[in-house]
């Protein structure tokens, strides 16, 4: 799938200084999707390298290829060519048991529809990822339990995704993306969907976990959301084409 | 993930799942159901047609003296062959594997009177191995003609069940006296009830036995109507039958080929008859089955195929959250299989509720339909297969998408 040859195995994986102590680094990442007859490049070559315990913010127009860049980030898509290395270790050529061990553990996923199991209440979405990783029963219910009480949920356990409002998934997906204890948050635009109120209290939420020390990026339209991060990312067409501090 | 957290998956699945898992579970008792009772029933059927051929004899063959229909060695056709004592003496005598044998006069123009009643039924008149070959088994406190009745041309009757019922009603007919035309006879024994589907001169119930010696002496006949022998063994009747024949055309001067001299019915034809149309119909039953779970099992599979459709979100999902190929894997080959298991088992207890509630009184027609062991454990093997089948192949394949293919559908 990686058709650059000049990145992995050779040792030649970290091409640009800055990634060095970086979690997350990406270079020369290529992403086309072939849809028969139209072949549209997502992404072209897009270096990027986020170290740990930063607060990103992935800015552009629609269709500019911030979804397909993360997806990637995610280890939920892969790059058609380029290297990425998720704590100095190459993600190409892992096996799917490994990627899905990696999306367990190390990433925690937060999407702007919430991608929350309907048939499944508050407390049992929260707990899908703990069974995937095989936690038993009394660890399982102790961490759902802290963690839908820290999203302020510790009385909406029992309800299913319809019995709650937008900004009440949204947390309880945040619970669920913390389940495992990853180090690294991804968020797709987790406030697309949102009111302005609730969006808020969703930054906030990111803001407190920033402050824990864990690495969060995150996709936005907002400005004055990505002015509360730390450094933003415009991607336009498929690149990267600015990347700043926040002042 | 242990199967106890499959179990919880599957129960949580069911609740947005409840229609289908109603519709495949139809489908799944259903076919059971279908399944095992056809065969429940072939079975039953099987054993009924046994009991019925059963009721004639055993291993019989029932033979009609007639007329040549050959010349032989300067005599005409069409001369009349008669059997008397003394050639049942000689066959006897002559023909090896033969078991036993007896002659049977038979009149139809004797009345019965008991009382008021009168009846004018079958009459044979036989020697004592007759009972034994045509299954006329006396009930309790009662019994067939005897050594001694014949010694004696002792005025005894046997009473088929049917006729004893007609004479004498519930009172019990052993020891009471029928008078048969005119003469009084005693009734020695009453036929047990038993099955008969096929006859020469009516239902056995419906008929009564004197001696042979008594008929001769009492109706001035020699000559049997018929006679009536058995072998051991169905394989050994075809050598008896020529072997009669070939005595019998040494006796009374005729062709031994003349197939019209002795007519016989060999009732083992009967039972090879049946056997191999058993078999047929089994095998017509068992693939009718094996067809109507295969096509069950398309449609379970073909429900299957949606649900992973539709739920190719959830996979992606499950996905993305760090689920491996295999725990989806396993999470949709365990929901199938448990489906069928309960399908199968609740089409199980239907058939065997059917079978169990079966009106007795209908075996006279059809058998009692038995659930027979193989079957249930070939309808077990099948659905379990179909289950695991139906399954693994569609959650295979959405477990292969990557989790954003899956998440974006
Ligand atoms: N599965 C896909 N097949 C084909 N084209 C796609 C697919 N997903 C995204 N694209 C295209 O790739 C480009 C980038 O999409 P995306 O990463 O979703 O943009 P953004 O999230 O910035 O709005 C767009 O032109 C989009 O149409
Ligand atoms: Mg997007």
């Amino acid at each position: 799938m990686f058709g650059n040859g000049t990145n992995g195995k050779n040792g030649k994986d970290k091409p640009n200084g800055a990634a060095d102590g970086a979690i997350i680094a990406l270079a020369g990442v290529r992403k086309v999707y072939d849809t028969g007859a139209v072949k549209v490049e997502a992404l072209r070559k897009v270096d990027l390298a986020i170290k740990r315990n930063e607060f990103v913010a992935i800015v552009g127009p629609s269709g500019s290829g911030k979804s397909t860049l993360m997806n990637i980030i995610g280890c939920l898509d892969t790059a058609t060519e380029g290297s990425y290395c998720l704590r100095g270790e190459e993600v190409a050529g892992m096996s799917i048991d490994r990627l899905a061990d990696i999306r367990n553990r190390r990433i925690g996923f937060v999407f702007q529809n919430f991608n929350l199991l309907p048939q499944l209440t508050a407390y049992e979405n929260v707990e899908m990822p703990l069974l995937f990783k095989g936690a038993p029963a009394r660890e399982r219910r102790e961490r759902v339990e802290t963690l839908l009480g820290e999203v302020g949920l510790a009385d909406r356990m029992q309800h299913r995704p319809v019995e709650l409002s937008g900004g009440q998934m949204q947390r309880v997906a945040i619970a669920r993306a913390l389940a495992c204890e990853p180090d690294i948050i991804l968020a797709d635009e987790p406030t697309g969907n949102l009111d302005s109120a609730a969006g808020g209290d969703i930054i906030g939420k990111f803001e407190e976990l920033w402050a824990k020390g864990h690495t969060l990026v995150l996709i936005t339209h907002d400005a004055a959301i990505a002015r509360r991060t730390r450094r933003v990312v415009r991607v336009q067409d498929g690149a990267v084409v600015s990347d700043e501090a926040v002042a | 993930m242990n199967w106890k957290n499959y179990l919880r998956q599957f129960l949580r699945d069911l609740r947005s799942q409840k229609l289908r898992a109603a519709l495949t579970l139809f489908g799944l008792v259903w076919g059971t159901t279908a399944v095992t009772l056809l065969l429940a029933f072939g079975e039953g059927l099987q054993g009924r047609m046994i009991k019925n051929i059963r009721g004639l004899g055993e291993n019989i063959v029932i033979c009609w003296p007639s007329r040549t229909s050959k010349p032989w060695e300067g005599l005409p056709r069409n001369r009349k062959i008669t059997v008397k004592d003394e050639d049942i003496t000689a066959l006897r005598r002559e023909v090896p594997g033969m078991t036993a044998i007896s002659g049977e006069y038979s009149a139809g123009n004797k009345k019965f009177k008991v009382g008021h009643k009168v009846i004018v039924p079958g009459l044979t008149g036989a020697n004592p191995m007759f009972a034994a070959m045509r299954n006329l088994i006396p009930e309790q406190g009662g019994r067939y003609v005897d050594d001694l009745d014949m010694d004696e041309r002792r005025r005894v009757v046997f009473l088929g069940d049917g006729l004893a019922h007609d004479l004498f009603g519930d009172a019990e007919a052993v020891g009471q006296y029928v008078n048969v035309n005119g003469m009084p006879f005693l009734v020695v024994g009453v036929m047990q009830a038993k099955e008969q589907d096929s006859s020469y001169q009516g239902r056995d119930k419906d008929r009564a036995s004197i001696p042979a010696t008594t008929f001769r002496a009492m109706y001035g006949q020699q000559e049997y109507g018929n006679f009536v022998f058995q072998v051991a063994d169905a394989g050994e009747v075809g050598a008896a039958k020529d072997k009669v024949i070939a005595t019998l055309a040494k006796l009374h001067r005729f062709d031994p080929t003349d197939a019209e001299a002795v007519r016989m019915w060999d009732v083992t034809e009967n039972e090879k008859f049946m056997h191999t149309f058993m078999l047929g119909f089994r095998i017509f039953l068992g693939v009718m089955g094996v067809l109507t779970l295969v096509v069950g099992g398309i449609g379970v599979s073909n429900i299957m195929n949606v649900v992973v459709e539709e739920r190719t979100k959830e996979i992606g999902v499950k996905m993305a959250l760090g689920a491996r190929q295999r725990m989806i894997v396993t999470q949709f080959v365990f929901e199938t299989l448990l489906l069928t298991v309960i399908g199968g088992a609740v089409g199980f207890a239907i058939s065997w509720a059917i079978c169990a509630v079966f009106p007795a009184k209908f075996d006279e027609f059809v058998g009692t339909p038995a659930i027979s062991l193989q079957v249930g454990a070939l309808t077990a093997g099948l659905l379990g297969l179909i289950g695991f089948l139906a399954g693994y192949f569609p959650a295979r394949s959405a477990a292969r998408l990557n989790p954003v293919e899956a998440l974006r559908l």
